[in-house]
């Protein structure tokens, strides 16, 4: 019979421009993670022997974030050193991945305990740093068609004939509602203070965000993509694949695509027995989770069929969820995920997401799934759906059952 | 050098030798002077005999200890080519039918001459005394230093990727050693060639000097550096701008490059990508490692039809072409110094332009003498467009244009030897100004009418010396466009063709000899293509989705695209006069249907007038005009682009199968010339009959059986084809057949 994994606790840092000029810039990322490893333990008076695994989600694990930062991070932490630690690579779903290996691990009997998280400093590691064989290598380029996520974001919204306002329009959306929830102290609870060397604060809110986003404001900037498509090439690569469509309509920008960001978070999972045994009262349910690809030149279809497997293995559909939370790489890519699913925007990001908030890389998963399990615990709803759309045409998705 | 991997050094003694390739000498201060100048060949080429040679010296170099260094230079204009045309046309077909694998080593061939070379302990100086392309340059850059002599002639570059193949003997691997990455890419992926300074710049030479100082300053080095190696045996060495994923300029420059070249590819031509690979990989591997990597990249291309495609059109038979190899026998040569050009439109002034600049005098005659001064005027600008941009000189321009004789008067046509006729496609138009010129024009002269769709004998009717008259079809834009469709009406005489043809040699350009038919060979070769992708509409194929199946065939431009330049109207028109020329046995082509809709429903004549298949707004930009999925109701299943891709490409393929049954076109090879060069069919199929010869024409036959059933009877073959196949004959190489007409 099937351990069911529990969700105990999450904490998440502010996310800070993903650039020198960025609060957490002076951060380096072992430090900025452990810092999330510091709350998860101080907050719950865990006893880190108890920990059977930590995985950390890292795409540029290059650098300060190669060697497996995991491992690293959680014994400059001080966690007990029988503690294990396991970096993983699933692009921008690593976050969420990292939860849901944890809670594998649980649910499959063979861990009591283990925290789930991911970390980013795209400032200190920019993307790509980590270099790959997809678009470097010119035999598998050209064998699997890669064209930049950008792209692959613009024929996206071609493909659905979404026009530049309808982009914009739910850019702002995001905006406003990342506004919203910061005045209102949606995020109190899981956000930590990041502190710097002499223990003073450097950042304790997100930076990203913009609240004074106008919808004037959107429509002023160029389309991000333009060049690179037309004159670069890339445009002629996606046709090739989508021989349909005259041309791709270069829509997206910085304003309506994820931000990058610096950042971590770090989620406690654990069986009820291990729970009980720590004192502690589970918050969530983790019901099921799966991962799938799609057509890698078009890249950003993930969502929906990974949503649905999620969907079929926890033996539930879509009118059994209340609140969605999916990554916003880009606009096109929730407004097409919300007209597959059925899904209204009203409970859909309903406090905004990476477009104003910031998309740092490797963490993001795990720090959308706290911010919607805090919105079902402040809401009072039971269920909610956390996806991203992952790079090479992967999505990956969780359902999670509130219980405290 | 077929199966031959093994090299045979030939035994070089003495202070002096002269074999059968090069000559040997050793002088006082112990270098050796190696001046390659083959006895049995005008052009120093690479093959078995010049490697085995080679060796030879190699060995007695490395051995020799009273010999210091050496000095490579070559007793011929050029220094070394790799190969010859007789060369390259005696290999097409040695490599049919072979595995990759097995053609590795005797691919490695010239590296495993060249390496020792690299390696063999002692300075070697490369002399440029004159030009370098391919193998040439290889043996350079396996030198340890290069000088050039500072002629104009001198050109340095690695220009295989443009038939389908990549620099083999160790160039591919060194130029990126060498430069780097990025800067090797323009060489090595578009086979760049440049002069003496400019490689010298590039970092490919190290040195340019006066041609009487080459030896001397070659020497020089070599007593100089006694102790020579490559940078890249050298401790310690990178190359530059760094190798691998993890480079962050070789990153950045790669995702982009990836995507450019299957943009400019669009996946059909498979040396680009061979040789960005081997730039990639081998940039990371030990240089023998990356030598052999190397050979088995070329191995792949030469198992590959589309190098051998390349190669026999754009190589072999087009410099057959311009040779004129099929010009009569017995008739004089013609030099054209002046000649009469009818007509000061766009095809008129293009023409009057291009003879201008081959050093004719051209009298330009047109109505009125406002309209032959406007054709004057349209040269002068194309003209001042090229000083601007520094292609010619204010004075070369200036000389041009004063070659240009804007007149009404027929008169001036007295003393020419041509008269080329580009007035309006009409018939009465025609006669007219054919009647006023053969008037004024000497007896002897040739008239040659530029019509691109009235058949030459009909033509030639009204005139009074019908041997004279022929067709010289020119392509738009006559300065760019290389093909001439020379036209053989009825009547027309051994000699005017000959002179005919030696006017378009002057002018520069590649002519193909055909027979006269409505369309010729090229319109009507062309039009079936045209004719199918606007058919495709009639099925409820997405436009969008026939135009780019189209380019992803490897069309320059898609069939919708094509109408609306060439004009709706004037398709429609053509097809009235056709209509009324062939009477009874005219059958209207499958699209007019569509193009009668566009013009007379809906008066849109295509670009002319902003509006055909696309709209076209004021910036020059076009969309897809929104109505065609009105006048043409999409279908819920589209086919595939490859599935569209085989009609387009088969509709040409039946067409020029008909022409050679017709007597149209007499030779595959001058016809795919045509096909390549006249209306862009794509270079890495080699023509129309490269393709049906490429893909085996048994399966031609049972594809185009399967299309006609499908789609109509414009797919039937006629019988050649079928007899052909099942005789085993080809249209190429040793099951060639020579005679294509029943009874010709």
């Amino acid at each position: 019979m099937m351990t069911e994994a529990y969700i105990y606790d999450h904490v998440r840092t502010p996310r800070g421009k993903g650039r020198p000029d960025g609060k957490l810039h002076e951060i380096s990322a072992v430090s900025l993670v452990s810092q999330t490893l510091h709350a998860l333990r101080d907050r719950n008076a865990l006893d880190t022997t108890q920990v059977e695994e930590v995985v950390l989600g890292c795409v540029a694990a290059v650098g300060e974030q190669g060697g497996n930062i995991a491992r690293i991070a959680l014994l400059n932490a001080g966690f007990d050193e029988s503690v294990p630690g396991v970096q993983l690579n699933r692009y921008c779903s690593s976050g969420l991945d990292a939860v849901n290996f944890a809670a594998a691990k649980v649910m499959a009997g063979q861990a009591e305990m283990a925290i789930g998280g991911g970390v980013e400093m795209m400032s200190r590691t920019p993307m790509g740093s980590d270099g790959g064989a997809w678009a470097i290598d010119p035999q598998v380029a050209f064998r699997t068609r890669f064209v930049m996520q950008g792209i692959s974001a613009d024929l996206l919204a071609s493909l659905h004939g979404y026009s530049r306002e309808q982009l914009d329009a739910y850019a702002l959306a995001s905006q406003q509602r990342a506004a919203r929830a910061w005045a209102e102290g949606r995020f109190a609870r899981s956000v930590i203070a990041v502190r710097d060397v002499v223990g003073a604060v450097v950042l304790d809110r997100d930076e990203h965000l913009r609240p004074d986003t106008t919808a004037e404001s959107l429509a002023a900037l160029k389309p991000a993509f333009h060049e690179m498509g037309t004159k670069y090439g890339f445009d002629a690569v996606a046709l090739q694949r989508y021989p349909e469509m005259e041309r791709i309509e270069h829509l997206h920008h910085a304003g309506n695509s994820s931000g990058v960001v610096d950042g971590a978070g770090a989620v406690l999972v654990g069986s009820l027995a291990a729970g009980q045994r720590a004192g502690l009262r589970p918050r969530a349910r983790i019901r099921s989770f799966a991962s799938i690809g799609t057509e890698p030149t078009l890249m950003l279809t993930g969502p929906a069929p990974s949503a649905q497997r999620a969907l079929a293995k926890a033996g539930m559909s879509t009118a059994d969820i209340d609140l969605w939370e999916l990554n916003e790489a880009f606009s096109a890519v929730v407004l097409s995920f919300m007209e597959t699913m059925n899904v209204p925007h009203e409970v859909i990001n309903v406090n905004g997401g990476a477009i104003a908030l910031g998309h740092p890389l490797g963490a993001t998963g795990a720090m959308i799934l706290g911010t919607v399990l805090d919105e079902l615990e402040r809401t009072g709803k039971g269920t909610a759906l956390v996806n991203l759309c992952v790079g090479a045409g992967m999505g990956t998705a969780t359902i999670i059952e509130r219980v405290s | 050098m077929k199966n031959s991997a093994v090299i045979n050094p030939v035994a070089v003694a003495g202070s002096a030798a002269t074999l059968q390739t090069l000559r040997f000498s050793v002088d006082a201060d112990g270098i050796a002077l190696v001046t390659l100048d083959r006895q049995d060949k005008t052009m120093n080429t690479i093959d078995l005999v010049l490697i085995n040679e080679l060796a030879g010296v190699i060995a007695r170099i490395r051995e020799d200890a009273d010999i210091k260094g050496a000095v490579i230079t070559s007793g011929k204009d050029a220094f070394l080519a790799g190969a010859d045309l007789f060369d390259i046309e005696a290999r097409l077909y040695d490599n049919l039918g072979r595995a990759a694998a097995d053609m590795v080593e005797e691919t490695y061939t010239l590296n495993q001459l060249l390496r020792p070379l690299e390696v063999c302990g002692k300075p070697v100086a490369c002399a440029f005394n004159g030009l370098a392309l391919g193998g040439g340059l290889e043996v350079g850059l396996a030198c340890h230093y290069r000088v050039a002599a500072d002629g104009k002639q001198l050109q340095f570059g690695l220009p295989e990727v443009q038939v389908g193949l990549l620099p083999a003997g160790g160039g591919t691997t060194r130029l990126t050693r060498l430069l780097g990455l990025q800067a090797a890419m323009p060489f090595l992926l578009e086979g760049k060639a440049v002069g003496a300074q400019e490689a010298l710049k590039a970092g490919i030479l190290h040195a340019v000097v006066p041609a009487a100082e080459l030896q001397a300053n070659a020497k020089a080095w070599v007593l100089a550096n006694p102790a020579a190696k490559q940078p890249w045996d050298t401790k310690g060495w990178k190359t530059p701008g760094g190798a691998g994923a993890m480079a962050p300029a070789v990153a950045q420059t790669l995702v982009v490059t990836n995507a450019m070249l299957q943009a400019g590819t669009q996946h059909n031509y498979p040396a680009p990508l061979a040789i960005l690979s081997c730039m990639y990989e081998g940039a990371q591997l030990p240089i023998e490692t990356a030598l052999r990597l190397e050979a088995k990249y070329m191995a792949q291309l030469l198992a590959d039809p589309v190098s051998g495609n390349m190669l026999r059109t754009l190589f072999v038979n087009k410099s057959k072409a311009d040779k004129l190899v099929r010009r009569p026998v017995g008739v004089p040569k013609r030099k054209h110094s002046r000649i009469g050009m009818l007509g000061a439109g766009l095809m008129g002034g293009g023409i009057a332009m291009v003879a201008a600049q081959a050093n004719i005098e051209v009298m330009l005659i047109d109505r009125t003498q406002e309209a032959a001064d406007k054709g004057k005027a349209y040269v002068a600008k194309r003209l001042e467009s090229a000083v601007a941009k520094g292609r010619t000189t204010r004075d070369k321009a200036d000389a041009v244009l004063a070659r240009i004789h804007p007149t009404t008067d027929y008169a001036a046509l007295c003393d020419v030897s041509i008269v080329v006729e580009a007035v309006f496609e009409d018939r009465a138009v025609k006669a007219e100004v054919t009647r006023l010129a053969e008037a004024a024009m000497p007896a002897d002269a040739v008239f040659a009418s530029n019509t691109s769709s009235l058949p030459i004998t009909g033509l030639a009717e009204i005139s009074v010396r019908p041997g004279h008259f022929i067709g010289l079809h020119f392509f738009s834009p006559v300065d760019r466009m290389p093909l001439v469709e020379v036209i053989r009406g009825k009547a027309t005489s051994d000699a005017t063709l000959a002179e005919a043809l030696d006017l378009v040699q002057q002018l520069r350009k590649t002519p193909i000899i055909v027979n006269d038919s409505r369309g010729f060979f090229t319109s009507r070769f062309f039009g079936a293509v045209v004719n199918e992708g606007v058919t495709l509409l009639t099925e409820g194929v997405k436009p969008a989705l026939i135009e780019n199946a189209s380019k992803h065939a490897g069309l320059p431009v898609g069939p919708l695209t094509v109408s609306d330049e060439v004009g709706l109207d004037l398709a429609v028109n053509v097809a009235k006069q056709t209509a009324k020329d062939l009477g009874d046995a005219y059958q209207p082509g499958s699209s007019l249907a569509v193009i009668r809709r566009l013009v007379e429903g809906h008066g849109r004549h295509g670009r002319k007038n902003g509006k055909g298949f696309f709209d076209y707004a004021a910036d020059g930009s076009k969309r897809l005009w929104p109505g065609l999925a009105q006048a043409f109701p999409v279908a819920a299943a589209q086919p595939t682009a490859t599935q569209i891709r085989e009609r387009l490409l088969y509709a040409a393929v039946v067409d020029a199968a008909k022409c050679m049954a017709d007597g149209v076109v007499t030779d595959p090879g001058e016809a795919d010339v045509g096909a390549v060069l006249g209306v862009g069919f794509p270079t890495y199929l080699g023509g129309p009959f490269s393709m049906m010869d490429t893909v085996g024409l048994p399966q031609v036959v049972a594809i185009c059986d399967r299309l006609a059933a499908q789609y109509g009877e414009r797919f039937l073959l006629p019988p050649l084809i079928a007899e052909m196949a099942a005789a085993g004959e080809t249209f190429y190489g040793p099951h060639a057949r020579t005679q294509f007409r029943a009874g010709a």
